[in-house]
């Protein structure tokens, strides 16, 4: 069984798909509109394993050659792809093929991790590889959206903090970590330590509202009205009030 | 209310409500759709029962895999084929105009938008792509997102946001010889750092940017990604509106064109608007600038010595390191004089009318360096069309170089077009990371049109200045 079948849970979740999130203790809530449970992500467990780098752009997280699909189905395995596989397909050194990590959910990262293209397939591959939360000094815009579009909640802290967190997830491959996402604090071996969650952030994952299609669809008397004030929009607005 | 930014403005027009997240939803004025990230998004609708709610604001091409040689269908990848027909069903299935290659209109999708008049000051544009910023050019709010959020679009016509803080980014003076926007905006990057603009959106401004063409304007606004600002944005003006009246839509709707303008002229940002950080550059100083390294911060003057990771800040240094092994550059050495084996003119940042004019000038009566090899691939049809009618397409075959069929071809390498093992390519696109042009191992060296121009004759990046223009007979 690959790694994506045992992690299928997360993607349909994250695909948006009927899910049994609430198989996994966690409270799940339907929004109002369409029959798509949200689960809410107040908390997140794991072993972590480390990114090192700052700068780790999309490229490297999938390469565009393996975006050539029209869907998301199958996307884990090429995590990484080129700094986890020679030419002759032979296993370079990468966290990703490392035994000891192959239960990891949590990615401890640097600085300005997920920059350049807008491809959800990044935080797809990911998620689909096994990735639930990413921890890290920062990361790209456009990056942390998608992810918290998937519910993955993408946690900050100072680089010094990071590169103990790194150190101790190297020492400790099955060393559980508990992000408390509401709290704002991780929690890995004797320690606990403070964290940042963007506020809007954390609203999403804590109330279970990051994904925001029928949220939005419910307001969409608001939205035709705030197009018929535009003047390039008027009239010509094609009603979705339906 | 006299002290507000553009962005205050269009942000405030656009504002649906505020979400529980703290959030605002933003209507979004035209979304822009591509074969690439759009299909998973039709997919998701699908299952959960939604329509497109707004099929007149949507518009869609095909850019990224489209083959830039052989274009008769079916394409000869299949995967190619595949994504092709996927969007053409779903753009039939919900009544969204394809600019597709028939059409004459197709192109990169930053490259169209602007040419049919899509893009108007005051809108806000999103798409399923990172280099949406380029839309900035014209005044408008755009920028990037994801699938997620092009299913958000495509079924409510709006988008959850967060407000973000503006950078003025004042260049003063004038750009001399040989320097271009692509330099500009190289030059901020490096200065501001990859990750300087994020939470910032930023407004380009000051007498070198006032002076620019639009194309000049796109090609630095479409870069603001690179720095890290989702959007960037220069405050629509006279330069702007010559440009929009002489596009299709406005051409069909004159009234149009007066009936908008005074919205135009008020979202632009007033003279005491207000800025959370203002940054100042002075044009005068800026020499062509080149890439040495695997990201898009990593660049200096093509005179300036490749810097020691050492004399770095601590948290530039391991990427630099790793960068100069990768690109084979040593500190203490100029880019002038790196060897490279393609040159690709092209990309949503630099394949427009003017840039292939400006880069004909200097390939005019020479010829490509032996082994290099050299092409152009305009960003749309129309380009391509205009230029081969101007006798560009002849001087760069002249010379040596393929002339393409539109699309985005090299620039991210997802059809035919790619680097080969180690290659070295003068690239005029906008990302430089490793494995972006195909290969793995291929270094890629950013420059604008006419440094690429330069490189493919001379065989290695070459100071554009040292090369005296020709005149364009033709042109």
């Amino acid at each position: 069984m690959s790694r994506e079948d045992e992690r299928s849970e997360s993607s349909e979740r994250a695909s948006g798909r009927t899910s049994a999130s609430d198989a996994e203790g966690r409270e799940v809530r339907t929004d109002g509109g369409d029959e798509i449970e949200i689960p809410e992500v107040d908390y997140v467990s794991g072993s972590g394993l480390p990114i090192r780098g700052n700068d780790i752009d999309t490229d490297q997280i999938i390469p565009a050659r393996f975006m050539k699909v029209v869907t998301f189905d199958g996307l884990g395995e090429f995590a990484f792809f080129d700094k986890r596989f020679t030419e002759a397909d032979d296993l370079k050194d990468h966290p990703f093929n490392e035994d000891r990590f192959q239960d990891s959910s949590v990615m401890v990262v640097n600085s300005n991790f997920g920059c350049g293209s807008s491809r959800e397939h990044a935080p797809q591959a990911l998620m689909r590889w096994g990735i639930d939360a990413i921890i890290g000094e920062s990361f790209a815009e456009i990056f942390a959206g998608n992810c918290l579009a998937l519910g993955i909640p993408t946690v900050t802290a100072d680089s010094e903090t990071i590169r103990d967190l790194q150190d101790w997830v190297d020492e400790n491959p099955d060393g559980e970590l508990d992000i408390d996402i509401e709290d704002e604090t991780v929690t890995y071996g004797e320690r606990t330590i403070d964290v940042t969650v963007d506020d809007a952030q954390r609203k999403a994952l804590v109330d279970g509202v990051w994904d925001t299609t029928a949220l939005m669809k419910s307001n969409a008397g608001a939205a035709d009205e705030t197009a018929r004030d535009l003047p390039y929009v008027g009239d010509a607005a094609g009603s979705s009030a339906d | 209310m006299s002290d507000r930014t553009l962005y205050d403005k269009v942000w405030d027009r656009h504002k649906v409500t505020t979400l529980p997240t703290g959030q605002d939803q933003l209507f979004v004025g035209l979304h822009l759709i591509h074969e690439v990230t759009s299909p998973q998004a039709f997919g998701m609708l699908r299952e959960r029962d939604l329509e497109v709610a707004y099929p007149d604001l949507t518009h869609a091409t095909v850019d990224h895999i489209v083959p830039t040689a052989d274009q008769s269908r079916p394409y000869e990848e299949d995967a190619a084929e595949e994504m092709m027909s996927e969007l053409e069903e779903n753009v039939r299935e919900a009544g969204i105009e394809f600019s597709d290659p028939t059409t004459g209109d197709q192109g990169i999708v930053h490259v169209i938008g602007p040419e049919q008049g899509l893009t108007q000051p005051g809108k806000t544009i999103v798409c399923g792509d990172s280099h949406t910023s380029t839309h900035g050019a014209f005044g408008a709010l755009a920028f990037g997102i994801g699938t997620s959020q092009i299913r958000d679009v495509l079924a409510t016509g709006t988008v959850a946001m967060e407000k973000q803080k503006v950078r003025k980014i004042q260049v003063d003076g004038e750009l001399g010889d040989g320097v271009e926007a692509k330099d500009v905006i190289l030059e901020i990057i490096s200065r501001l750092g990859t990750e300087g603009g994020v939470g910032y959106v930023y407004e380009y401004a000051g007498e070198a940017i006032e002076s620019l063409g639009m194309e000049g304007r796109m090609s630095i606004c479409n870069m603001s990604i690179e720095g890290g600002a989702r959007a960037g944005y220069v405050n629509p003006d006279e330069t702007t509106y010559e440009w929009l009246e002489e596009t299709d839509y406005f051409r069909e709707n004159p009234d149009e064109f007066e009936a908008l303008k005074p919205y135009w002229e008020s979202v632009a940002s007033d003279d005491d608007a207000e800025y959370d950080d203002i940054v100042r550059i002075d044009a005068d100083e800026l020499e062509p600038v080149v890439t040495w390294g695997t990201t898009p911060g990593q660049g200096i003057g093509v005179t300036d010595p490749i810097p020691e990771p050492e004399a770095l800040p601590a948290d530039k240094q391991d990427t630099a390191r790793r960068a100069q092994e990768h690109m084979r550059v040593e500190p203490g050495e100029t880019m002038a004089g790196y060897e490279i084996d393609v040159a690709f003119l092209g990309s949503c940042t630099n394949a427009r009318l003017p840039d292939l004019r400006r880069a004909a000038r200097i390939v005019e009566g020479r010829e490509v360096a032996d082994d290099v090899r050299a092409m152009v691939v305009p960003g749309s049809q129309r380009v391509q069309e205009t230029a081969e009618e101007d006798g560009l397409k002849d001087t760069f075959e002249e010379a040596g170089f393929e002339w393409r069929n539109a699309g985005c071809s090299m620039c991210l390498g997802m059809n035919e077009d790619q680097l080969e093992g180690d290659e070295a390519c003068a690239s005029s696109s906008n990302r430089n990371f490793v494995g972006r042009q195909g290969s793995k191992d291929g270094r890629t060296v950013l420059m604008n049109p006419r440094m690429v121009a330069a490189a493919a004759i001379e065989g290695e990046v070459t100071d554009v200045r040292e090369l005296p223009e020709t005149e364009v007979t033709t042109a």
